[in-house]
């Protein structure tokens, strides 16, 4: 199959019906995947292809959701749990950290759990407090689980079909506001292999770590650094667990000068964890500390003008890349 | 033994050979002894963290797998080294990883909590309080996803049976008619505190009816009743029925774990269960009142008990301390 234009939400759909196509092991539960289509259509018309024994609307019990696709998946099947949005993983942490996550360390290696946990967080359609964190440290923090964020049309695909070849259990993030992404789509060539991070855009004077949706804000601020003559150089993680450290550091090492980016809230986020890992790298290469733009302490508010600024966009992400590099403030902070 | 229980356990002899009835009395004493064993390696310092006995308790599992088939699953949560034994898993894996030993079933990486073995359909050993319950279902869904006929034994306390994810797995095992049995041990005391003082409504067996789950409380001390129940149970679920939900009603002889200062039940109360309701015992009479076998075939079986136990402390002491290298394996395989 050649590539077509396609969107992220029709990606993840498609991933998952290939897969279905070649795995009869895979069931999908949770709840409106079936004949809602799912709360952010990405499981529309599954039920109709696959029947409702494959793809099993559930009630509102999150819990036991995710444990009856720990218990399933202890037994061999590889069930895809959505999870409507990562804002609930509180309700299923206990079944993710203590039963998935460890499942195969403390039976000594005999046995996995080889299940996909689907979710979606972030910002960008006044969902509010409750509906619109990005909680990936939460998860990121436990060993045991694997950790997938894709930004793009080819990763929502690719990433998709390769956690649902994994062995242990995948948590998979997607954004709410990429569901409607354009993009690439090639079914025969991912972007790199699982695991890999991804230079999407190519610089001299300064990485920019990121992930998820955080990507076009950064790809953005390139855009925008380099009609003021800073090249930035733009790192798509794709995936936290595993994470490529290598190509961070890398990169770094040649340009200098980082700063993560996430959505994530600043304080125990993950870009604490990537900071502190660039530092330790890459010290001694550094000609600034790395700079971290997050999203604010706050819980997330509905008005969309304030939502907007909970969130670091591509003029925040601008600012900080010319501070960094050319020493410029902006306005606001003089 | 009381004469009210040697009638009782004499009614529900029913249908089981004379052979079956021996294989009763030798798991719940291979139990018995083995926990026993435990309960003297921790008391030296040979066994560390958590150690739950089950000592008392024997007849609910032995009775349960007496009347399941090959290929039925179990899965329990921390109190499981009888759960192992009765399932046919190997006393010196067991005992070595009670020691935390290489030789363990774990591999001296999960303990007496977390031991798990797919050839015999038992899948473990876990730590968090009722959270093996949704896992059991999910167990139970396979089958039913995969057609194979077989069933899955989830157990519970009386302390589970109150935590939320168990009425989330009920109804959903309900809903889709998952072959699953909930067995609720109920040994009267979730650590400390009494049935009485944690659950307003103490009649277990009926925490299922708003979902339509049929639900029995068994004589869980005496190992025919269980036997028998279980067998119904299990074929409720066999044919597509649907759960099902056993109270048994047991006791722990020993403490919660072994820190338990004790301090919430008499020693009478305890000495009473023991004097008159212990399932080993009334198995015992039952087999020399009916004759089933004589005293010197209970001999046999006492001392082939010994030297199992004996071979499993043996081993558990002798196997070596895990490799350092095994501290970073097993967390994920290469992706």
């Amino acid at each position: 199959m050649s590539a077509i234009e396609t969107t992220y939400r029709e990606a993840l759909r498609q991933a998952l019906i290939d897969a279905m196509n070649e795995d009869p092991d895979i069931v999908v539960l949770g709840e409106e995947v079936g004949l809602y289509g799912g709360a952010y259509g990405v499981t529309k018309g599954l039920i109709d292809q696959f029947g409702p024994e494959r793809i099993l609307d559930t009630p509102i019990s999150e819990a036991a959701i995710v444990g009856a696709a720990v218990g399933a998946a202890m037994s061999g099947l590889r069930p895809v749990a959505e999870l409507m949005y990562v804002d609930f993983v509180g309700i299923v942490m206990d079944q993710l950290a203590n039963q998935a996550a460890k499942i195969r360390y403390m039976f000594g290696g005999q046995i996995g759990v080889p299940m996909v946990l689907r979710s979606q967080g972030g910002t960008g359609r006044s969902a509010a407090a409750q509906h619109s964190q990005s909680l990936e440290a939460w998860m990121a923090h436990v060993p045991g689980l694997r950790l997938a964020m894709p930004a793009t049309v080819n990763d929502a695909y690719h990433l998709l079909r390769h956690a649902l070849t994994l062995p242990d259990p995948v948590v998979f993030l997607e954004h709410k506001g990429l569901y409607v992404q354009k993009g690439t789509l090639d079914t025969a060539q991912p972007d790199a292999p699982w695991g890999k991070a991804v230079v999407r855009r190519a610089g001299h004077d300064l990485t920019i770590v990121t992930y998820s949706k955080m990507l076009l804000e950064s790809l953005a601020a390139a855009e925008q650094l380099a009609a003021q003559g800073v090249s930035a150089e733009v790192i798509d993680l794709r995936t936290l667990n595993p994470l490529d450290e290598e190509t961070v550091a890398n990169s770094v090492r040649r340009t200098h000068r980082a700063m993560v980016v996430t959505e994530a809230h600043l304080t125990g986020g993950f870009s604490a964890e990537l900071s502190a890992r660039i530092h330790e790298s890459c010290f001694d290469h550094l000609e600034e500390p790395v700079a971290r733009v997050a999203g604010e302490d706050i819980p997330i508010p509905v008005s969309p003008p304030l939502e907007r600024n909970a969130v670091p966009n591509a003029q925040l992400i601008t600012e900080t890349g010319l501070w960094l590099v050319q020493r410029k403030a902006p306005a606001w902070a003089l | 033994m009381a004469k009210s229980a040697q009638s009782r356990a004499a009614k529900s002899g029913g249908d089981s050979t004379p052979e079956e009835i021996l294989t009763y009395y030798r798991d719940m004493l291979l139990i018995r002894r083995f926990e026993e064993k435990a309960g003297q390696l921790y008391g030296m310092g040979l066994i560390g963290g958590f150690c739950h006995l089950y000592i008392g308790q024997e007849a609910v599992v032995v009775g349960m797998q007496a009347a399941a088939e090959q290929g039925d699953t179990v899965i329990t949560s921390y109190r499981d080294h009888g759960h192992m034994l009765a399932c046919g898993m190997d006393a010196k894996g067991v005992m070595a990883e009670l020691t935390g030993r290489r030789g363990g079933y774990s591999k001296g990486k999960g303990g007496s909590m977390h031991m798990f073995s797919r050839e015999k359909g038992f899948y473990g050993g876990h730590g968090i309080v009722g959270s093996q319950v949704p896992l059991g279902t999910g167990l139970g869904f396979a089958h039913s996803y995969r057609e194979d006929g077989k069933v899955t034994m989830c157990y519970l306390g009386d302390g589970a049976i109150n935590q939320g994810q168990v009425y989330e797995s009920f109804n959903m095992a309900a809903l889709w008619k998952l072959p699953v049995v909930y067995v609720i041990e109920n040994n009267k005391y979730a650590m400390g505190t009494s049935v009485q003082r944690s659950s307003a409504g103490t009649e277990l067996y009926k925490r299922g009816v708003a979902y339509g789950i049929p639900g029995e409380r068994v004589d869980g001390m005496d190992v025919m009743s269980v036997r028998k129940t279980g067998a119904a149970a299990l074929a409720h679920a066999r044919e597509g029925k649907g759960p099902f939900i056993l109270e048994m009603m047991t006791y722990r002889y020993r403490g919660h774990s072994m820190s338990d200062p004790a301090k919430y039940r008499s020693k009478e109360e305890v000495a009473k269960m023991r004097q008159e309701h212990d399932p080993i015992d009334r198995l015992r009479e039952y087999i020399l009142s009916n004759k089933v076998a004589d005293e010197a075939k209970l001999k046999d079986i006492d001392r082939e008990i010994k030297d199992i136990v004996s071979a499993a402390t043996e081993f558990a002491q002798q196997s070596p301390e895990p490799d350092p290298s095994e501290l970073w394996t097993d967390v994920l395989l290469e992706a």
